[in-house]
């Protein structure tokens, strides 16, 4: 299963994560330790949203790591996930995004399945009878039971849904932790939610850096125009860095400013556009929703592969299914609320203009993960540099900072054994 | 949202030839103006209340309101030119658009309903071209003192992934 046969020799800075070395981007057999590590055992991973299915028999498939799974509305209400696979030949029987079952049947011998994964019949299999013979058929000791789907641990959280392959897996809650989850529960805090509709993305880099990117508040106000010119977030900002005890999962927390000069931010920023003006700024008509509390702004990271969006009023979950080591699709999924007027369901969808593959503050993150992709693969032996306020790990009550990136390296050395 | 729209070649009235070439004409000036990266010229083959979208087939299917791209006036698409111009980091390519499989009926004396299938093809420096965006513009076109004018304009795309960025209009 794991391809690694010794320790990796990765040349990393003794006792700190500030240094993270190229091959952790480019390595295969480091890749498939990811798959098995961080991805298949001992994490929860994020499958969807229990609002995409509201009806008993309602289906999605999904994805954790490289695995494709299908999550399915039960009729009592509950969730299930199954992986993709056919039990008899290891067909991937489900081809539709979306749809509707009351059983799922495998196309090549029709093995079919209830809606948790149990195998509930299959095709001569007591055989075929021609004449006063009984040709085929299994074996006499071949039990239904033991050859179900894959059904992994499932756990909802106010609407959210997550799935293990591993069954042993801590307690969603306590997985998240509650410095995090905190954070998690103030947008999900059991409110219907409404699907507004879905993005989806190929980058071509690999997965971690996109967790990385949304662990750095220093590269929004440099590299994103709208965030530092109209104070969406930028290094002035009244900031927190939230992480968990592990340093695995963390938020980005922080309140807007009116935006415009400011010398300590703005001189020498050459993305700052003090004269811009835009010609039609309903993109920008923020309205405070009383929940927030105070920041305008939560981007969490729950690792692997989920990060959660509130940017003032638009809303996603944006879902990491990596592709090998150099390539990841990134799947967007905008959300609402039931107690949305029209008003605000047009203002989220307004504001979605800035994220998502061609948003104004989202179409040039996926492009600096691909370039990053292609300087890792220039060299075996290097590492980057995240000493931006130091070497440590933790939290921080600024944004100046790359602590969260070198916390969750801390917590992937530990898992990883690297 | 689709059902009347789909039906678009079923509807009978035809409209003079005449008509028809000033509306494939559109759709080649159209097609240049961005292949030549004008940009700046881009927001005049619309009308100031326009509308303009960019959205995934799958949520145009399924009526999901979330587009790609959601712009509803002129202002907003100037907007959009200074920011592919001035704003979003990006790596340049060129596109080709290719746009065939004109219907066109009247639209009760108020324009045109267009549709018509797109190919935009990428290339990168240094790179192969690739197929960058397929599907279907679902326009509405209106004689706008004299010069035909998108009023509106929804690309709907089959592509289920975008490669990377989406940048330049569509």
């Amino acid at each position: 299963m794991d391809t690694l046969s010794r320790p990796f020799e990765l040349d990393w800075e003794t006792g700190a994560c500030a240094h993270v070395p190229y091959r952790l981007y480019t390595d295969a057999a480091i890749y498939e330790r990811e798959l098995a590590r961080l991805f298949y055992r001992g994490h929860w991973c994020y499958v969807g949203l229990a609002a995409e299915m509201p009806n008993a028999g309602d289906f999605k498939r999904s994805r954790i790591g490289e695995r494709e799974v299908v999550v399915t509305r039960l009729k009592d209400g509950g969730i299930s996930v199954v992986e993709n696979r056919c039990a008899h030949r290891g067909v991937q029987f489900c081809q539709k995004t979306f749809g509707t079952a009351k059983t799922f049947v495998c196309p090549y011998h029709q093995w079919s399945y209830d809606l948790r994964g149990n195998l509930i019949g299959l095709p001569f299999r007591k055989g075929v009878r021609q004449g006063d013979r009984v040709n085929g058929g299994m074996p006499e000791d071949f039990e239904l039971a033991s050859h179900g789907l894959t059904q992994l641990a499932v756990e909802v959280w106010n609407g959210v849904i997550f799935a293990s392959f591993d069954h042993g897996v801590e307690p969603l809650r306590e997985f998240v932790g509650p410095e995090v989850g905190a954070y998690f529960e103030r947008i999900f805090d059991g409110r219907e939610l409404t699907l507004l509709g879905y993005s989806r993305q190929r980058i071509p880099g690999n997965w971690k850096l996109m967790m990385e990117n949304i662990k750095d508040p220093y590269h929004p106000g440099l590299l994103h125009t709208w965030f530092v010119t109209f104070g969406l977030w930028r290094a002035d900002q009244q900031s927190e860095m939230i992480v968990d005890a592990r340093g695995r999962h963390a938020a980005m927390v922080s309140r807007k400013n009116d935006g415009g000069r400011s010398d300590a931010v703005t001189s020498g920023v050459t993305t700052f556009k003090e004269n811009m003006v835009l010609h039609d700024d309903r993109v920008l008509d923020v309205v405070v929703e009383p929940w927030w509390n105070g920041p305008t702004v939560t981007m969490l990271t729950l690792f692997p592969s989920l990060i959660v969006q509130q940017q003032v009023n638009s809303l996603s979950t944006r879902h990491i299914q990596p592709n090998g080591t150099g390539s990841f699709d990134f799947v967007w999924t905008h959300f609402g609320f039931a107690g949305d007027d029209a008003e605000m369901t047009r203002r989220r969808l307004r504001q979605a203009n800035l994220f998502g593959p061609a948003g104004y503050v989202s179409a040039d993150d996926g492009e600096v993960i691909e370039f990053s992709q292609r300087g890792y693969a220039q060299h075996a032996d290097l590492a980057t540099v995240c000493e931006l306020a130091g070497r440590g790990r933790g939290g921080a009550d600024h944004n100046v900072t790359e602590v969260l990136i070198r916390s969750m390296y801390g917590y992937y050395r530990e898992v990883m054994e690297l | 949202m689709i059902g009347g729209d789909d039906r678009l070649a079923l509807e009978t009235t035809r409209i003079p030839l005449e008509d028809r070439l000033r509306i494939e004409e559109l759709y080649a000036r159209y097609a240049a103006c961005l292949d030549d990266r004008r940009f700046e010229e881009w927001p005049d083959f619309f009308t100031d209340d326009c509308t303009y979208r960019i959205v995934p087939r799958e949520n145009y299917d399924r009526g999901l309101p979330l587009a790609t791209l959601s712009f509803e006036s002129k202002g907003m698409l100037r907007d959009r030119v200074y920011a592919v111009t001035e704003t979003l980091f990006h790596e340049p390519y060129y596109t080709r658009h290719l746009v065939s499989g004109f219907v066109v009926r009247a639209d009760d004396g108020v324009g045109f309903r267009v549709h018509a299938n797109y190919v935009v093809i990428r290339t990168k420096s240094g790179a192969l071209s690739e197929v960058y965006n397929a599907g279907r513009y679902v326009d509405h076109v209106v004689d706008d003192g004299g010069a035909l004018r998108f009023r509106e304009k929804i690309c709907v795309f089959d592509s289920e992934l975008i490669p990377n960025s989406l940048i330049y209009p569509i």
